[in-house]
């Protein structure tokens, strides 16, 4: 579904991608691991149309897409989960939701359906689905943020460390969600820093090292080798 | 009792008129983080369709209507001319092409029609004046009032209940989140400007109902009543430009009222005097507006 080859991404004079490529295929989970700074959210926000690559090629589909914007990226059914949870603060809970939407206007049963789902996944979000999206805990907006993505019915998800500064019961509960999403037929590319749990569910792995891929394979053999923590640190 | 209802009337017909001005103003403030200079030429642009249109036959609401489109245009002119090329590049260069952009009007105004003033057509009912409570006002008050009432109920209502009107708040709190979602930069931004420039349009036709003629530099007065209601209100949030609006008409509608004949003339003085205060007790304006936010 998603081919990136010789990508690279330059903020001014900094290199923080060099030539990485990877491919996801149909209805897989993929996990991008490596230690901060390696160039995972940029591979991926790159990915999405948030920043625009200084070489490389991206095809989704086998179409080219490198250089398109975020929200043609959407409508092509690339949803990405920033880091940040960017959650919009003063928005409700369901406006957020409604805003998930946008590019689906035409069709407010499949909108309303999927809506239902989604608030049958998170029961949390339907409690608070008037309250401001600001007033969420951490793990909630976490929870936002996915089911936000997930109502533009995307067939590929971009997740940017959904574990960030969640608490690891939270964490386990996030991760059980990721799968649950995936058994539905969803492409996932997770990009995550706590490599043990992203390995515990993915089919196949790659490590960033300074902008390159280092290391790729089946997650089981990615975990199983020695030099992991050697690729994580010895940066 | 009368003078009060007379403080009353004036503060929320300035009020109006000001809230309503402010709001065109920050509606593109805070999606693009951008102040758009070239603002007071939309009143200006509207001001001279109006004069234009003053010798033809037609019914004076179907000329003001083509005055606030013409308005509406320009906005949308402004956005592609003077923000659109440069937006993504860099603050200073879209503060000078917004300049320029004011400039070019002006001197085009000055160019082809006059540096005078020209007188511009109005109904009767806004010279016209009505006894209430007590209290002699211009109509024109009233219709401004309940003109700033209808705007500002409208305004909330597109941006609470419509997905454009979402997807606008959404874009002003998070640009690149709400782009993540699908929401296109481009019908955000049009969006903002086509907005702006009716609010300005409209607010023309009752700010030159005042004195019933249009000159080059009649944008710079609105503009700055605009930029000081938005500060004061602050700049990042859609209330605190109405409030904005409605405190600087308390404040100008108070000095008119309190000072002595002889120290009216330096009225503006003890306006910013004022607002200088408020700013040093409440430095990011009074309203602080959603949380993150970020330019293109």
């Amino acid at each position: 579904m998603l081919e990136v080859a010789g990508l690279e991404v330059r903020y001014g004079a900094v290199r923080a991608v060099r030539g990485a490529s990877l491919a996801v295929g149909d209805g897989e989970l993929v996990a991008l691991l490596g230690a901060n700074g390696a160039g995972k959210s940029s591979t991926l926000r790159a990915i999405a149309g948030a920043l625009r690559p200084a070489a490389g090629s991206i095809r989704l589909d086998g179409q080219e897409v490198l250089g398109t914007s975020p929200e043609r990226m959407v409508r092509l059914g690339a949803a990405m989960v920033p880091e940040t949870r960017d959650v919009f603060p003063d928005l409700t809970v369901g406006e957020n939701l409604r805003l998930g939407a946008f590019t689906r206007r035409g069709d407010a049963q499949g909108v309303a359906a999927d809506r239902e789902r989604m608030l049958a996944m998170f029961p949390v979000l339907r409690e608070r689905q008037d309250q401001p999206a600001g007033t969420l805990s951490g793990g909630e907006q976490q929870m936002l943020v996915i089911a936000r993505a997930m109502m533009s019915r995307p067939r590929l998800l971009l997740l940017d460390e959904p574990s960030l500064g969640l608490a690891p019961t939270i964490v386990q509960r996030i991760f059980a969600m990721i799968v649950e999403l995936r058994r539905a037929g969803l492409t996932i590319l997770l990009v995550e820093q706590n490599a043990a749990q992203a390995l515990a569910i993915a089919d196949r792995a790659y490590v960033m090292r300074q902008g390159e891929i280092a290391a790729s394979g089946p997650a089981a053999e990615i975990a199983a080798a020695t030099d992991l923590q050697q690729l994580y640190l010895g940066g | 009792m009368t003078a009060f209802l007379q403080f009353v009337v004036d503060v929320l017909a300035l009020g109006g008129a000001y809230a309503l001005m402010a709001l065109g103003l920050v509606i593109v403030y805070g999606i693009l983080r951008l102040v758009n200079f070239a603002y007071g030429e939309l009143i200006m642009v509207t001001g001279y369709t109006l004069f234009l249109l003053g010798g033809s036959p037609l019914p004076w609401i179907l000329m003001a209507a083509v005055a606030v489109l013409m308005a509406v245009l320009t906005g949308i002119v402004t956005d592609h001319v003077a923000f659109r090329p440069v937006r993504t590049k860099s603050v200073t260069a879209v503060l000078i092409t917004s300049f320029a952009f004011s400039t070019l009007l002006q001197n085009a105004a000055l160019l082809l029609i006059s540096p005078r003033p020209r007188s511009v057509p109005l109904p009767d009912i806004f010279s016209e004046t009505v006894r209430l409570g007590g209290v002699v006002t211009p109509v024109r008050n009233l219709i401004t009032i309940a003109t700033a009432v209808v705007l500002l109920a409208l305004f909330a209502l597109l941006m609470k209940r419509s997905v454009l009107g979402l997807a606008m708040r959404a874009a002003a709190a998070n640009f690149t989140m709400a782009r993540m979602l699908g929401v296109p930069a481009n019908l955000v931004i049009t969006s903002a400007f086509a907005i702006s420039g009716l609010l300005a349009g409209i607010v023309a036709l009752l700010w030159l109902g005042r004195s019933a003629s249009v000159a080059p530099g009649i944008g710079l007065e609105p503009l700055l009543v605009a930029f000081i209601a938005t500060v004061i209100g602050g700049m990042r949030s859609l209330e605190g430009a109405v409030i904005g609006g409605f405190l600087l008409a308390f404040i100008d509608t108070s000095l008119n009222h309190l000072l002595p004949q002889d120290l009216l003339k330096f009225r503006d003085a003890f306006t910013f005097t004022a607002v200088i205060l408020i700013l040093l007790w409440r430095p990011e304006g009074l309203i602080r507006g959603p949380a993150a936010g970020r330019r293109t």
